[in-house]
């Protein structure tokens, strides 16, 4: 094993990738620690340790349950925010009366495009500029003969844009799916879903715990085996350490919410007029309806993998959407859809705990290493 | 759809077919037209918002005789 005694978050210099996984909440590290060794028994078990962890793992639902506003029996944990969207879509398809096509939004996750690709039939809907999906194109092709479902995510995770989830009405029987991973804690749910998915880690749980939600009364069936656990919906042996641990972390968040919300949009904001005034430079996404922690931009005629590199070695850690940055070598199906700029492109997404200074010194570095990179090739 | 100038960008990776673009467009006169071949997948996006953020017009795609795809501009400036 390598040196990981770096206390969370801060042994890699000023980490503004919150959006790919957020430290883990101190509020979530002491119930996760004592829930290893208290709640490690099958929690389907009559004996003692056995009565334990299901108390606990109830006590986990109970809780993400009143911090999202829905009903316990609502709540299902599972091993990701990619499992829950694949158990939250597929089901929705597998128990839709009309068929197997999805209507789902261009800019949505990969984890729905390839749960889409899986088990459904894709029909795009595309979007604007800003990132936001027309509701009224998607409304008019979930009337298509033929759709199981429609997909819609809460917010979007590469470029903070909010979508209209809860602010249009579907055709009877045709439900909603809304991929709410990039939100989820940071913002209320909106209504109007028949399933609904989450990640832990991206609110400062543990990894490794997704929340799926599927409504009372919905028509939802299990895409996949079943299983003799607890809840019928998902498989495999519970994780109830990081479900306590992802409850304490979502509670917690919900509560500071309003206070770290303003100032991650107050420094967000900062960010933003202060990227604009660098030449040749494009902010995306909605300025206001925004998720508060994330902004991306994209310089021109800068390559976006030197670009985190070179942040990087002034110690700031950043993800980005350009292809040169990704395995796939495909530029960012998001930055595509809206039809902005690819190469360039940084995405920040600020820690609960982010500071003023903090950021000050990444606008004080960003405008020089621009400037070197285009110099580099002559521009 | 006529082109004054084509840029040979084949294999060149992003950002480097817009970089090129930007290099030779005043090799062009005003209302002349410039191509980039590039078969870097960036490209077709990259192209035209290159276009939206210089004021320049992006006329669309054509194809290379041997297929790589040609994006089309207008010097609007």
């Amino acid at each position: 094993m390598t040196n990981a005694s770096a206390p969370p978050g801060q042994g890699h210099g000023t980490e503004f990738d919150t959006a790919s996984s957020e430290p883990l909440h101190p509020a979530a590290r002491e119930t996760l620690l004592a829930a290893l060794d208290q709640a490690y028994a099958d929690p389907r078990r009559l004996h003692r340790s056995g009565r334990t962890a299901r108390l606990l793992l109830d006590n986990a639902r109970a809780v993400v349950a009143e911090s999202l506003d829905v009903r316990p029996d609502e709540v299902s944990f599972t091993g990701s925010g990619t499992e829950a969207v694949h158990r939250g879509l597929l089901g929705l398809v597998r128990g839709s009366r009309h068929g197997s096509r999805v209507v789902h939004s261009a800019i949505e996750h990969a984890a729905v495009r390839h749960a889409v690709a899986w088990g459904g039939d894709a029909v795009d809907v595309g979007c604007d500029e800003q990132g936001r999906v027309d509701d009224g194109d998607l409304v008019e092709a979930a009337h298509a003969p033929g759709v199981g479902a429609v997909a819609l995510q809460t917010a979007n995770h590469e470029v903070g844009t909010i979508q209209s989830v809860g602010q249009f009405e579907l055709p009877d029987d045709v439900p909603l799916f809304t991929d709410a991973c990039a939100s989820m804690g940071r913002l209320p749910l909106p209504p109007g879903w028949a399933a609904a998915a989450g990640s832990a880690h991206k609110w400062g749980g543990p990894a490794g715990v997704g929340v799926l939600l599927v409504r009372k009364g919905a028509r939802w069936r299990n895409p996949f085996p079943g299983d003799d656990r607890i809840d019928e919906r998902v498989a495999g042996f519970e994780n109830v350490p990081g479900a306590l641990g992802a409850a304490a972390a979502l509670q917690a968040v919900v509560s500071e919410r309003d206070v770290v919300n303003a100032r991650q949009h107050a420094l967000v904001d900062r960010i933003r007029s202060a990227i604009a005034a660098i030449p040749d430079t494009q902010v995306v996404g909605d300025p206001v309806d925004r998720l508060p922690h994330v902004v991306t931009f994209s310089f021109l005629y800068v390559d976006g993998e030197s670009l985190v590199h070179e942040l990087d070695r002034h110690g700031f850690g950043v993800a980005s959407g350009s292809a040169c940055a990704a395995s796939t070598l495909e530029p960012s199906a998001v930055l595509t859809a809206m039809r902005v700029l690819t190469h360039g492109n940084v995405r920040v997404s600020l820690t609960r705990d982010a500071t003023e200074a903090e950021v000050d010194r990444l606008l004080a570095v960003l405008p020089g290493i621009v400037a070197s990179l285009r110099a580099e090739v002559g521009m | 759809m006529s082109i004054d100038l084509e840029l040979d960008c084949r294999d060149l990776m992003c950002p480097m077919p817009v970089i090129e673009l930007a290099r030779h467009l005043e090799e062009v006169e005003v209302g002349g037209t410039i191509g980039v071949a590039a078969t870097d997948v960036a490209a077709r996006v990259d192209v035209p918002a290159w276009c939206r953020m210089r004021a320049q017009e992006y006329l669309g795609e054509r194809v290379a005789d041997d297929g790589v795809p040609v994006f089309v501009v207008r010097r609007s400036s």
